[in-house]
């Protein structure tokens, strides 16, 4: 009872009424998952400022400010449809579609992802300095990384819509099936991201594979060539790549091409196990991170 | 009865560190010794990796702690005060034991984490404030309480890279001053600063502790804690060595930190491994002791016996207009006065080692016991040495102030003031009656 007159009698600052004073009991982790999604949304103010910082000071004291997340997928594009397009003759291979727009959407799915999986992997290492001084569920870390990577991602679709005017491709119903594409591929981003950061942790190894083995996937990925030119024992292999299916995906539902369900259904399916099981491992391990990171 | 807000219940912290041979702790060794792993489970302990050696940085610490108590930790360095914090932080978890913690908790283990160079002071507020766990509302609504509070009107959409150090201290302290928590936990944020700015960190905090908050500090600046906290947990390599009544707390950790040296009481000096006790870019200090008339080192004088306090230090570079304080306080922390080698030091410090000799005259003080704590600037604005209190001594016996009885004498100081009684005839007294 005193307890209480204590809190009631205390100037709060807020109009607001005092919750009970909450009891929490600091102990030793247990061993398997502590995956506390409340604990995590509680701190979504965090996760907001920390990926609005992220994206502040990227381009703070450049000269073209934003305008980078405008040119660097229009200039890979222009890149390669002159390397890929035209000096090596993929510009026959793409359909109806013109080959600037299919490497565009190639692109700025990939550029999003393997951008999000470098932020996110090397994130938890590089925040050293909050994780030893401040409590918060370590997965707002790596989530941030890859919230910051979302402005950029809107920017660039923005930008896919103007190219399409331009080469006068007409929207579809099927448009309506985009954000189920771009969620697959921030599901997935994040628990590569989320997995790999926390790895990182421990095993700084995995900071110098990434780059390398980012570049890697991308070639397993259709994003320069159309799957169709994919020989058929090889097909298994982007079958089990989400990347492949949600590029695709996200393809088909901007041009308005049939789209294969079974293929995009799986390839969302491995995205949230992919999520789910990176968001886990980081919970398990993250109790540990202050001691060395 | 007042439930403990915070009740710490045999807390232990083993870290391991890991030896030259037992690996680095990349991928291929775990790998390696996962492999090896189903062949060694057998013969070692589930805990025990190879290679690697457990160190317990703390060790069944139990306390409780009252609501609306401040509370001191003191201790030396690696004695565990940074480990016990971040544990009840929830940065790091206890390897055995439990905390109950009840009521919001805030903690800050310095000023200003994670403001970013390249955002304003403004952007670093709101960053700020969410990375110490206050809600945005609530941030916007003590936004111009912070920005008047740290001094910073003029600057706030400014770069906080263009700040200078002082107010970006200011800056950053304002926010965390700006927390409403139940419990704040606060370690070292004194420590840094100029006097003006610790002056307003402990003025702050004595409102905090006023207001019924819950204060948990842990701190080297040991008149702080007497002054701030009226408990003080004392912790030794890990353990609770003793826990009371700040003054009795401090004197006795005070007392003890001489003893640990090799030279005995009444001295102190960097060790394990450290060159300085408290340092700087320009000085450091490397110890002081205390000598009796005979050159003796020793912490327990003769009221009537100069005591030569000796402080070592080395300027790492030349220094112009530099000066070592001394200052002297009592047990209970009054100061009982400061003294200065800005004379006899001259302008030029040259770049070396040092040492600054301070005789305090026999028959001046009182018996009690006596801290004594340095601090070095370069007047009027520059630190060179943060103030702490390094020794301890005592000074015991018959004492200067002219009683014959054995008595307990007040005042901080009891110089021997020379005394004459006459007769004298009552017509001739000055201000006598007759007037």
């Amino acid at each position: 009872m005193e307890t209480n007159s204590r809190v009631t009698a205390r100037p709060c600052p807020l109009s607001e009424v005092p919750a009970p004073p909450l009891e929490r009991v600091i102990e030793p982790p247990g061993l398997g998952v502590h995956l506390d999604w409340a604990e995590v949304w509680r701190f979504r103010e965090l996760l907001y400022y920390l990926a609005w910082r992220d994206i502040k000071v990227r381009y703070k004291q450049t000269v073209l400010g934003g305008s980078w997340a405008i040119l660097q997928p229009l200039l890979t594009m222009a890149v390669f449809s002159f390397v890929f397009g035209r000096l090596a003759g993929l510009e026959q291979k793409t359909g109806a579609v013109p080959y600037p727009v299919h490497v565009y959407t190639g692109v700025l799915l990939w550029a999003f992802f393997a951008g999000a999986i470098g932020r996110s992997s090397a994130s938890l290492v590089g925040s050293a300095y909050l994780i030893t001084k401040v409590y918060f569920p370590r997965l707002i870390i790596p989530l941030a990384a890859v919230g910051a990577g979302l402005a950029d991602l809107g920017v660039s679709c923005v930008v896919l819509l103007a190219l399409m005017l331009y080469y006068g491709i007409a929207l579809s119903w099927q448009l309506a099936l985009l954000p189920l594409f771009l969620l697959g591929t921030v599901l997935a981003a994040t628990g590569v991201g989320t997995l790999l950061a926390a790895l990182t942790v421990s095993y700084r190894d995995v900071g110098v594979v990434v780059p390398f083995g980012m570049q890697l996937w991308m070639f397993l990925t259709p994003v320069i060539y159309p799957a169709s030119l994919v020989p058929e024992r090889w097909k298994w292999l982007l079958r089990i790549n989400p990347m492949a299916g949600l590029i695709e995906g996200f393809r088909d539902s901007f041009l308005g091409r049939p789209m294969d369900a079974g293929q995009a259904g799986l390839s969302l399916a491995i995205a949230l196990f992919l999520f789910l099981f990176g968001a886990a491992y980081c919970s398990a391990t993250e109790q540990h991170f202050a001691d060395i990171v | 009865m007042h439930k403990p807000v915070i009740r710490a219940e045999r807390v232990s912290k083993r870290f391991r560190i890991r030896t030259a041979q037992g690996g680095s702790g990349t991928l291929r060794d775990t790998l390696c010794a996962a492999a090896a792993a189903p062949f060694r489970r057998r013969s070692r302990g589930r805990h025990q990796a190879p290679g690697s050696e457990a160190i317990w940085a703390l060790r069944g610490v139990s306390f409780a702690v009252e609501p609306g108590e401040v509370i001191g930790v003191v201790g030396s360095n690696g004695s565990g005060k940074s480990t016990l914090l971040k544990i009840l932080s929830r940065i790091t978890p206890p390897t055995e034991g439990r905390v109950v913690v009840t009521g919001r908790v805030a903690s800050l283990l310095e000023v200003g984490t994670g403001f970013h160079q390249e955002l304003t002071g403004r952007e670093n507020l709101y960053l700020n404030g969410a990375i110490l766990g206050m809600r945005q509302r609530e941030i916007r609504s003590k936004e111009d309480a912070i920005v008047a509070f740290a001094e910073v009107e003029r600057f706030i959409d400014t770069p906080v890279k263009r700040y200078s150090s002082g107010m970006y201290l200011r800056l950053a302290f304002a926010v965390a001053a700006h927390l409403d928590p139940d419990i704040l936990l606060v370690d070292e944020v004194l420590a840094v600063g100029d006097a003006a700015f610790q002056s307003k960190c402990l003025g702050k905090m004595d409102e905090v502790a006023h207001e019924g908050r819950t204060v948990l500090f842990v701190s080297h600046n040991m008149g702080a804690v007497r002054s701030l906290c009226k408990r003080a947990v004392w912790l030794d390599r890990g353990e609770v060595r003793q826990q009371g009544g700040s003054a009795r707390v401090v004197s006795d950790y005070l007392a003890s930190y001489g003893a640990h040296d090799s030279a005995g009481v009444g001295s102190v000096f960097a060790q394990d491994g450290n060159a300085f006790l408290a340092e700087s870019e320009d000085l450091g200090l490397c110890g002081l002791r205390l000598l009796g008339p005979n050159g003796r080192v020793r912490a327990v004088f003769e009221p009537h016996e100069a005591i030569h306090v000796e402080i070592y230090y080395q300027a790492k570079r030349p220094l112009h207009g530099a000066r070592l304080n001394l200052w002297l306080t009592t047990s209970e922390g009054e100061l009982a006065f400061l003294a200065t080698d800005q004379a006899a030091r001259g302008e030029l410090t040259p770049a070396g080692p040092g040492r600054s000799l301070c005789v305090i005259p026999g028959g001046l003080l009182n018996r009690r016991r006596y801290v004594i704590g340095i601090d070095g600037d370069i007047p009027p604005t520059r630190e060179l040495l943060p103030r702490r209190e390094y020794l301890c001594f005592t000074v015991a016996g018959a004492g200067n102030h002219g009683s014959v009885i054995s008595e307990d004498w007040p005042g901080v100081v009891c110089p021997a003031a020379t005394w004459s009684v006459d007769q004298m005839p009552a017509a001739n007294a000055p201000g006598g009656p007759e007037r």
